[in-house]
């Protein structure tokens, strides 16, 4: 059965490496769904936060498959019930709207969201939450006062366990005295 | 970004530490790393490189091959049969592109090779120039690993670290694409071998418990086979499986790379495995009850149907690789590790056992297979000469110790089922990759390794002619290859499919050949043209007396096919006879 899957890859930061992962999806005909890379909390790694909709088997051959890769430290995947995940959105509409009656202000408030910046001619509003939570409020700000650009983010995810599932592996490794940099 | 290649190694400042230009630092990293012999052609782009080689032929060997693909499979088949890295060097843009086959070769048939390609000037990379080519790009899903180095101070790390990475572990071939800039620069020259990665398991930990019940499913087991890869050989593991099988009385069929792991004597095998592996572990891996691979991969042209494929038996599966494991075919135990490690502690938990009954069942296989097939091809009774029957006469002259390479088609076939070993590291041939045009350069390669061997290159008429401008570099260096071109002036193998699953229509399959030995001659090789069974024993012995390289063309049945098959998307339970 096919569900979505976040997978969390952790690498050494090198020319080329988001390439040869996502060419593991290329070449076995699968869609990246959302993609985010971003030094990670350890100095020096990389992590990779990648949403596909597959089957576990192929989410399975897949992570063992990034993992190979010379550079990739430790590769995991998880189920949404795994991870807290989040994106953000930003959404530009017009000061006029925001003035003329407070359904802005209120949508605003009622959704969590906040407003960035305030110029005469557009305002930036802010929101972050799961994607269907995102969308909502496009949609909403859209037919309220229509929009003059919108964007949102890939996912970032936490898992639920206590620690980074990384941090026990690179202990491992230092005992085996390789040099980390 | 920071270079990775030389940041994750611990390199030590020595007092020797001399100032040279990138491209002798090249040369010198080579010599580090025990290279004495290479395969390459120059260009443009890796100039600084040959000009630095120049001052150090006595150390290191080059040859110069006619194409940059034959340099890469003259590479492969030196280390296939040595057991050392393979060296290969290229020009940048077509130089490097020419070389990709050969590179994917040895991505599927895990075999380590470094190859060095020049690249345009740090500064015009990105701008089109001349004979510019993202060889990191291109080369990215087939290789273990890549790196471009764009400064001289880079090179002796990233060549440490490519002969690291393509030695352990899985082997498999890594490119460093050096800019001609880099190799022009001055660099204080001091080499560190690379002895560990942070980011790199090259053998995962071993799990006494998984090697425990995989011995208690061996010792329940009365129908178990084992199926026998090239993890064995590429292991050095070939004492440890024979003591394992042995012990535990296992029949073993190998896999086409598997081929000479054991001698082919050997009381318990039984054949190979494959699309047209033998009939017997074929047809009985579906009656099994645990199955056994050993540093093999469950390669489709293995299993044929995977959906119907030992469903009945409990899989072990021993590996280095712990993306091979589930990938083909679930395991019911899965071993991780070096197989030189895991089989001593497998072997040590088994019980001994002979399996008498159940060996019987695979030799009455080998009689029916015998009957319907060996015979004719062994001693055919028809006026054309038989592709077995060639292999036959080599077999009686070479007495199993010479070093066979083929080509690709039908001829491997042949010559995999049929060829005696006695010793490892005897095969060389193009298996995940199936590249026709691999035989001759490879068989460069091996001989070139292994000058005390006889070695006998097997070849079509189809592949001979994709690489057959090697026969230059054969003269040239006076290779002693001794070339057996079986000759049915087609493609043998895709004629079958279509004489078999496309109703005969032979499209595009029939080739008008050239004078093989005129060819030959031009090179000033010799040759002999067999096309009678009287001439043919005779003429294999005077090829395999000749001192020098030898072409032998045999004119075989044109249109004979090559049996037992398993027929694409079949069952092995299905292999057919004829």
């Amino acid at each position: 059965m096919e569900q979505e899957y976040t997978i969390t890859a952790f690498s050494e930061n090198s020319i080329g490496l988001l390439n040869r992962i996502t060419i593991i999806f290329t070449r076995r005909h699968l869609n990246i769904e959302s993609l985010t890379v971003s030094q990670s909390s350890l100095p020096g790694i990389h992590k990779f936060t990648i949403v596909i909709i597959t089957t576990q088997e192929k989410i399975e051959k897949v992570v063992k498959q990034i993992e190979k890769l010379v550079e990739v430290l430790k590769a995991f995947f998880h189920t949404n019930d795994e991870i807290i995940r989040q994106e953000i959105a930003l959404y530009k509409v017009p000061t006029d709207a925001l003035l003329k009656t407070n359904e802005i202000e209120n949508i605003v408030r009622t959704h969590g969201a906040r407003i960035l910046e305030v110029t005469p001619d557009y305002t930036v509003i802010e929101k972050t939450g799961y994607k269907h939570e995102t969308q909502e409020l496009f949609e909403l700000l859209d037919r309220v006062s229509g929009t003059l650009q919108f964007t949102r983010s890939g996912i970032v995810a936490i898992t639920k366990n206590k620690f980074e599932l990384l941090t026990q592996y690179l202990k491992e490794m230092e005992k085996l005295n390789y040099s980390t940099n | 970004m920071e270079s990775t290649a030389i940041k994750d190694q611990k390199v030590h400042k020595t007092e020797s530490m001399k100032k040279v230009k990138g491209s002798e630092a090249v040369l010198l990293s080579l010599i580090e790393e025990g290279v004495e012999l290479m395969f390459g052609y120059p260009g443009g782009n890796i100039m600084p490189i040959y000009d630095s080689l120049y001052d150090h032929q006595k150390k290191i060997r080059h040859i110069l091959t006619r194409h940059e693909q034959g340099a890469a499979h003259a590479a492969q088949g030196y280390a296939r049969t040595t057991g050392k890295v393979g060296v290969c060097m290229a020009t940048s843009g077509p130089g490097a592109t020419n070389l990709i086959t050969g590179i994917a070769d040895a991505m599927l048939d895990s075999t380590p090779m470094v190859c060095i390609t020049g690249q345009v000037g740090s500064l015009l990379l990105g701008t089109d120039a001349f004979q510019e080519t993202d060889v990191i790009g291109i080369t990215m899903p087939v290789t273990k690993w890549n790196y471009q180095v764009t400064k001289a101070s880079d090179i002796p790390g990233a060549i440490a670290k490519a002969f690291y990475i393509a030695r352990t572990g899985r082997p498999g071939p890594v490119l460093i694409d050096i800019t001609k800039d880099a190799q022009f620069a001055e660099m204080e020259f001091s080499y560190k071998k690379c002895e560990g990665i942070r980011s790199y398991v090259p053998v995962p930990k071993i799990d006494l418990e998984k090697i425990e019940e995989a011995a208690n499913l061996i010792n329940k087991a009365e129908k178990p086979l084992a199926l026998i890869g090239q993890g064995v050989v590429l292991g050095g593991a070939e004492k440890e499986v024979t003591t394992f099988l042995e012990k535990a009385g296992i029949p073993f069929a190998w896999t086409l790379l598997g081929l000479s792991a054991l001698p082919t004597d050997h009381p318990l095998n039984i054949g190979m495995l494959g699309m047209h592996g033998n009939y017997g572990p074929n047809k009985l891996t579906n009656e099994c009850d645990v199955l056994i691979g050993i540093g093999m991969r469950f390669d489709d042209r293995v299993t044929g149907d995977v959906k119907r494929y030992a469903k009945q038996a409990k899989v072990i599966h021993m590996e280095i690789d712990p993306a091979e494991i589930d990938k083909n075919v679930k395991s019911s135990v899965a071993i991780l590790g070096d197989v030189k490690e895991t089989l001593p502690q497998l072997t040590e938990r088994v019980k001994a056992n002979l399996h008498h009954d159940w060996i019987q069942e695979f030799k009455k296989c080998s009689d029916i297979e015998y009957e319907k097939v060996i015979k004719k091809d062994m001693y055919p009774e028809k006026a054309g000469l038989s592709m077995g029957e060639v292999i036959r006469r080599i077999n009686e002259n070479a007495k199993g110790e010479a070093i066979l390479v083929t080509d690709v088609g039908q001829h491997q076939m042949v010559a995999a089922r049929y060829t005696k070993f006695n010793h490892t590291r005897s095969v060389v041939t193009s298996g995940g990759l199936g590249t026709m045009g691999f035989g001759l350069p490879a068989a460069i390669g091996a001989k070139l390794g292994c000058p005390d061997k006889q070695v006998v290159t097997i070849i079509g008429d189809g592949g001979f002619q994709m690489t057959i401008q090697e026969l230059g570099t054969i003269f040239q260096t006076n290779v002693a290859v001794k070339i057996v071109l079986l000759n049915n002036d087609f493609l043998g193998m895709v004629r079958q499919w279509q004489q078999l699953f496309f109703d005969k229509r032979y499209s595009s399959t029939e080739l008008i050949n050239p004078d093989f030995l005129t060819i030959a001659k031009g090179y000033s090789i010799e040759g002999q043209r067999v096309s009678k069974r009287e001439e043919l024993d005779e003429a294999v012995k005077k090829m395999l007396d000749h001192d020098g390289p030898y072409l032998l063309e045999v004119k075989v049945e044109k249109e004979g096919n090559v049996f037992p098959m398993v027929p694409a998307g079949c069952s092995v339970a299905e292999v057919r006879l004829e």
